[in-house]
């Protein structure tokens, strides 16, 4: 039949490991992670979902750049800057915690490393961020990358795909306070600044 | 979901077709995602073709009973309409190309039961318990009637049995009749919802959304080779005149357990106004339709029956915290409004009715299924459908609930919450029963009336 099929249910690995149980935010978590980047496979809208670690969802993605595109790169980072300058809540919708954006080389070759940390499942991250890109007009960086699909903008499905086969699971996370959103984080200094205040006006 | 039944003018219905630019192909274009007929019945056949010439023999001879959205919109006296879709098999099935299917989106290709893991759907409600061989790769396609009233419709089912009798190698796998249910007079489903109260209007057919419902929303978002709310529209498979005002539909049929749902409503309100306020916090209306947001403390029908004011509210503002309407309720998972990124390139057309028999009030659960079969139409099954399954209905931690997942709709074991804001306490129920079951589903693609002639022509030679 015409019909293709997914993955099957099944782990490169020959014995299935067990998913740490999720631990309290007081006590600071480590899980080792198996090498396909999962416990065990369930697929997503575009493929396998990366679990949930002590260090909450996130991807790296690394890709070798198109010659001579390094300073385009480089000055994508002041663009990045300046846009959150201007208008900080421009990347509210990923759901961020941090981004490290790193170049390097091996051998003559030079690559990219986009490293996030967020609190959204992977594929709704890429889709909205390709949202983002388009909506304020700007050319992603991965347009510097080495086989990055140039129909990206009418073509979310090989955007995805192309960070998917891009990204490097880890194989070790950890986390001070696990699996705290960054809107819990938020809320928490909220609260704080809230009671300092109140303590303020009881004086 | 949208109910079959009730035929008073909506707002947000076809009206004109305009001329704004660009000029949708209303001659084209299935009737199905475009207009509301005013069908109190519907039928439902699922066929499969034993041959790729029987299955195009077939097609041949119901084209011209299909209806497009210019003669749906223009003839007021017909009393049915006939919408015909595939699935991937199917359309390898009339022989279309494994090039030519090769161009069409994964997730539909797959089909809804390969991906029943990707949206959720699972346990009781897991493809291998699907009626009416839905799960089957022999689901090759089906044929939508719906019908003003019920003698309209078995005269329509006799017609096409003896049609089909006709067709060699095209057999009817199963069917599923639909009627709406008392009272009449506006459109709800078996638990009492009132129902149709949010839809998108697509431009440029002249409909005006109602307060509250946002702008209208680019036709690309429903029919392929269209500007979309991004752009100039995502690449059409191929050919083009396959593709071209064509639609994807996500079918399910979703069975209501109503003595569960009032079993949980007795259980969890002592008088009839705390099961009310229950029943509505689930939802996140009223069951009159009046929104939470709106009238937090007490229902208000004539409110839930006003389209200028039942639809206008946000929640990011009017009701942040959802002391309202509850963060993990129906409606603000279904439609995040403001509280969500992108809700134009999300939008949805839902089209379908309810099926079985009411369940008197009193009565205890009779064991009859009964429910909602309803199709959600789309450009993009994968961005649209599959993402209100993925991150809408079953994310646990959507809107960081933490365990919790769509009180209606969503995916429910008796493992999940559901927190209800409350001054000063919020009220937490734990465990909440499944109130529904996903009982069968599908992918069709839904061709334009030329897309038709196509597939109906592939054998041909030269």
């Amino acid at each position: 039949m015409a019909t293709s099929t997914l993955p099957e249910s099944k782990s490169s690995q020959s014995q299935p490991v067990e998913a740490p149980s999720k631990a309290d935010w007081t006590q600071p978590s480590a899980m080792a992670i198996p090498k396909d980047g999962y416990f065990k496979l369930e697929n997503g809208r575009y493929g396998p979902i990366y679990p949930r670690t002590p260090a909450c969802y996130g991807f790296t993605i690394i890709a070798k750049i198109k010659p001579g595109r390094e300073e385009a790169i480089r000055a994508y980072g002041k663009t990045i800057e300046n846009a959150i300058g201007d208008l900080p809540d421009a990347l509210e919708t990923l759901k961020l915690h941090y981004l490290r954006w790193v170049l390097f080389d091996i051998g003559k070759d030079t690559y990219f490393m986009y490293q996030g940390i967020f609190d959204t499942d992977f594929d709704k991250y890429t889709e909205d961020a390709v949202a983002l890109f388009k909506k304020v007009g700007v050319n992603t960086v991965f347009e510097n990358l080495e086989g990055f699909p140039e129909d990206w903008k009418t073509n979310v499905p090989a955007f995805v795909k192309f960070v998917r086969e891009h990204q490097c699971p880890s194989f070790l996370e950890y986390g001070e306070y696990p699996y705290v959103t960054a809107d819990e984080i938020k809320k928490a200094l909220k609260l704080k600044a809230k009671f300092s205040e109140m303590l303020d006006l009881m004086q | 979901m949208s109910i079959l039944q009730g035929s008073q003018r909506i707002p947000g219905v076809l009206v004109e077709p305009t001329e704004e630019p660009p000029t949708l192909d209303f001659d084209d274009i299935q009737h199905f995602l475009m207009s509301r007929p005013p069908a109190r019945a519907a039928r439902y056949e699922f066929l499969t073709f034993r041959s790729a010439a029987g299955g195009r023999a077939w097609l041949t001879g119901l084209i011209d009973k299909v209806g497009t959205a210019m003669a749906v919109g223009a003839n007021v006296a017909d009393a049915r309409w006939v919408t015909v879709g595939f699935t991937s098999n199917g359309l390898h099935a009339l022989g279309l190309s494994e090039g030519s299917l090769a161009t069409f989106p994964d997730e539909f290709r797959q089909g809804m039961a390969a991906r029943a893991d990707v949206l959720g759907i699972t346990g009781t409600n897991h493809p291998d318990h699907w009626r009416g061989g839905l799960a089957s790769p022999n689901l090759h396609a089906i044929v939508i009637l719906f019908a003003r009233d019920v003698t309209e419709r078995e005269r329509c089912q006799r017609e096409h049995e003896r049609y089909l009798k006709e067709c060699e190698g095209v057999e009817l796998l199963s069917a599923l009749d639909l009627e709406g249910i008392p009272p009449f007079d506006y459109a709800h489903e078996h638990f009492g919802y009132r129902d149709r109260l949010s839809q998108p209007v697509i431009a440029g057919t002249g409909a005006e959304p109602t307060p509250g419902s946002g702008p209208a929303i680019k036709a690309g978002e429903f029919f392929l080779g269209y500007p979309d709310e991004d752009g100039p529209g995502a690449r059409l498979p191929q050919p083009e005149t396959l593709s071209r005002n064509g639609s994807y539909v996500a079918y399910l049929r979703m069975e209501e357990h109503v003595g569960a749902f009032r079993d949980f409503l007795r259980q969890h309100g002592e008088t009839p106004e705390q099961q009310e306020w229950i029943a509505a916090k689930l939802m996140g209306r009223w069951r009159s339709g009046a929104p939470l947001v709106l009238t937090p403390d007490k229902d208000d029908p004539s409110l839930g029956a006003d389209y200028s004011r039942n639809n206008d509210f946000n929640f990011k503002t009017m009701d942040p915290h959802g002391y309202g309407c509850p963060l993990g309720s129906h409606i603000r998972r279904m439609n995040p409004r403001d509280t969500a990124a992108n809700m134009n390139r999300r939008k949805m057309i839902r089209r379908g009715g309810t099926y079985g028999p009411p369940l008197p009030e009193g009565a205890p659960e009779d064991g009859i299924e009964r429910g909602i079969a309803a199709f959600v139409g789309c450009a993009s099954l994968v961005r649209q459908f599959e993402f209100a399954m993925n991150v809408w209905a079953n994310d646990p931690n959507f809107h960081e609930l933490g365990n919790e997942r769509d009180p209606i709709f969503g995916t429910q074991d008796g493992t999940f919450d559901m927190t209800i804001p409350k001054r000063p306490i919020r009220k937490k129920i734990k465990g909440l029963p499944a109130f529904t079951t996903i009982r069968g589903g599908a992918y069709f693609f839904l061709p334009g009336i030329k897309a038709l002639r196509y597939l109906a022509d592939l054998g041909k030679v030269g």
